[in-house]
């Protein structure tokens, strides 16, 4: 923020001046921090992707490991949240579950990300026919509810966790595409793509170093917003049967797979789901909390 | 309470239809309409494109894969002059198109009959779910909203606004399956699946059970209905009504912050007043835009509350045909949700431009 660079006293040499000069992201991480709701956000967030990736030294047994013996044991010291209707560790299942859905979270929007972006840029670089092309077809996209979309995509691809990735984030595509295309038509009319453009600085150039640069903090706040609709809609497809097959300890499939015995043991139904809430809520959080941060703007 | 509204923003000083201003607003809606009914029909045409090459998609033999692995030779070939797909693409879509806009929505594979005629029940359970699940988001939603405005930063704000968040993050699928634990066989309280009675059915006229069991004079059977469609009905409102609340209550705090709200308390007036009059019909408009997109996503939740409750609509509908890979059946229902989706947006469009007389559409 400029404010800041003014508030030196002007008696200091111009590089001490300059290292006071705060950048955008610590400002950010600065009001970031004091928002406890957002703290708390990125606390869930952390705990979870830690979760996933040691999975395999946290995780009291396998997630596959069959035991019918101890089929439907309440939660007790051994199996924390109980085991399920082939005796497997429901903690265990938990645990590498939040691998798959917070992959898919991540790599789908970064998926959705890439595409939407680069389509978005174009749309809103070249302008005419080619935006109206994007925008419209955009347009088409939005107009299916995103679930439902989903479920078509996957019901013709077939299901698997694959493909309700892919499907997940081709649904996600418009949203990021419209941003950057809004982005790209405020930054275009700025002076300092004037003075790039005199200078005889590329297309190519341009969009790398000045758009993308300014198109990045909208980028992060829907991203982490979208990676929390990403993990429902995986956890939805999985609980219709669309996506992760057996035995992926899939969050929505163990749901599925587990609501028959829900009179019998219900722990086993429970777990995945406050699992699935969580992650999802954490990502909401810190979103929430992002955008309040880095993008007053979006704000409302 | 809407209606109201949109009949004021007509209306000129004296509460008459009349006056240059009238004439103009009458106008520029018109036109609006008119350009955003022609801006329809790209999207439409394209929607009917995406649904066309579902089908089309299918990788391998379409036709194969419908009919399975053991299907004969002579099946498939059937199959695929069956749904046209021995034709290039252009005709087979342009067949399509004109199918639809007579009413065609294809056969379906299982039953072999026309989707069109078995849609209509189906459609008709899944609007009232909506309908009633809509009705709680808002008057839940809306109100929670107002009040967490008016006390802002009290422990009913944060309370609201915790649950809100909590809602929002809520996979429904989820909530449903706790429900039915809970209240239905823990409890004992509501049906856990089904939309009625069915020992002692009724007549099915509109398709709207609150509606035939009344036409019937059964008033049993009608609260009968109503005790099916309370769990599924706020499994499906959470989301809803999770961001109307959040949306109300930021809509609201900023109008409260405004001038005429100050001018309104010193008057005297009381609060009640200034809050549910004053303040709350100038926070409508962001409000109406988001009851108006969510209850088109409420049509695309439906599967999944559906599949828990066994609710006889239409995501039971496609979802029964994905497991049956009933293709046609598909289509079409995907297509006629996207279809009111779109149509609902319109409406909501309209209706913004409609009561926020400082729009001006050139």
């Amino acid at each position: 923020m400029p404010e800041i660079a003014t508030n030196t006293p002007p008696i200091l040499p111009p590089k001490e001046a300059e290292e006071k000069v705060i950048s955008p992201w610590k400002e950010g991480w600065k009001s970031f921090r004091k928002n406890k709701v957002a703290i708390v956000g990125l606390g869930i967030v952390s705990f979870f992707i830690l979760i996933a990736i040691f999975a395999p030294v946290i995780a009291p047994y396998s997630f596959d490991g069959q035991k019918l013996s101890d089929k439907h044991l309440a939660p007790s010291a051994e199996h924390w949240f109980g085991t399920d209707e082939f005796g497997r560790d429901i903690l265990s299942r938990v645990i590498y579950g939040s691998r798959i859905s917070i992959g898919v979270g991540f790599l789908s929007v970064a998926g959705s990300v890439v595409v939407g972006s680069f389509l978005g840029i174009i749309a809103g670089y070249y302008g005419r026919w080619i935006d109206t092309i994007i925008s419209r077809i955009f347009d088409i996209i939005l107009a299916f509810p995103s679930i439902l979309l989903a479920i078509a995509v996957v019901a013709v691809l077939g299901p698997s966790l694959r493909n309700a990735l892919i499907a997940i984030a081709i649904v996600n595509v418009p949203i990021f595409g419209r941003l950057l295309r809004s982005r790209v038509l405020t930054v275009k009319e700025e002076e300092y793509v004037t003075a790039a453009k005199a200078i005889g600085m590329g297309d190519g150039r341009i969009l790398l170093h000045h758009v993308l640069p300014n198109s990045l903090a909208p980028i992060i706040v829907q991203g982490t917003l979208a990676i929390a609709t990403a993990i429902i809609e995986c956890a939805a497809l999985g609980f219709l049967g669309l996506g992760a097959q057996p035995p992926a300890p899939e969050w929505g499939k163990m749901l599925a797979d587990s609501r028959a015995f829900i009179i019998q043991a219900p722990w086993t139904v429970l777990f995945p789901g406050l699992a699935i809430m969580l992650t999802v809520l954490g990502f909401n959080l810190m979103g929430d909390g992002l955008r309040d941060a880095l993008d007053p703007r979006m704000k409302n | 309470m809407l209606p109201g509204f949109v009949m004021e923003a007509f209306q000129n000083d004296r509460g008459r239809f009349e006056g240059p201003l009238f004439k103009r607003r009458v106008i520029v809606l018109f036109s609006y309409t008119v350009r955003r009914l022609g801006s329809l029909i790209p999207v439409l045409l394209g929607m009917a494109f995406i649904v066309f090459m579902m089908i089309r998609a299918i990788p391998g033999n379409p036709a194969q894969v419908i009919l399975g692995q053991q299907a004969t030779e002579e099946a498939v070939a059937a199959m695929t002059k069956e749904l046209g797909l021995d034709k290039p693409w252009f005709i087979q879509f342009w067949d399509y198109l004109s199918g639809l806009l007579k009413g065609d929505l294809g056969v379906s594979l299982k039953t072999n009959s026309p989707v069109s005629e078995e849609i209509g029940p189906y459609l008709m359970a899944t609007i009232e779910l909506a309908l009633i699940a809509m009705i709680i988001a808002v008057v839940i939603g809306v109100n929670a909203g107002i009040v967490s405005a008016w006390f802002q930063n009290s422990w009913f704000d944060y309370v609201a606004m915790v649950i809100a968040l909590i809602g929002l993050s809520m996979p429904i699928f989820w909530l449903g399956l706790m429900e039915q634990y809970i209240i239905s066989i823990q409890w004992d309280l509501l049906p856990t699946t089904g939309r009625d009675n069915i020992r002692d059915p009724v007549e099915a006229i509109t398709g709207l059970y609150l509606i035939d069991t009344l036409m019937a004079g059964r008033v049993d059977q009608f609260f009968e209905v109503i005790k099916h469609l309370i769990l599924p009905g706020i499994a499906l409102a959470t989301i809803p009504m999770a961001i109307i609340a959040r949306m109300t209550r930021s809509s609201m705090l900023e109008v409260m912050r405004s001038d005429f709200i100050r001018t309104a308390r010193a008057k005297g007036m009381k609060m009640f007043w200034v809050v549910y009059k004053h303040s709350f019909k100038n926070a409508l408009i962001p409000v109406v835009t988001v009851i108006g997109l969510q209850t088109g996503l409420l049509l695309g939740g439906a599967i999944l509350t559906e599949n828990i409750f066994g609710w006889p609509g239409i995501g039971t509908y496609i979802y029964d045909a994905i497991l049956s890979r009933d293709y046609p059946v598909i289509q079409s229902g995907i297509l006629v949700i996207a279809f009111l989706f779109v149509m609902i947006n319109l409406v909501v469009d309209l209706l913004y431009a409609a009561i926020d007389p400082r729009i001006k559409y050139k």
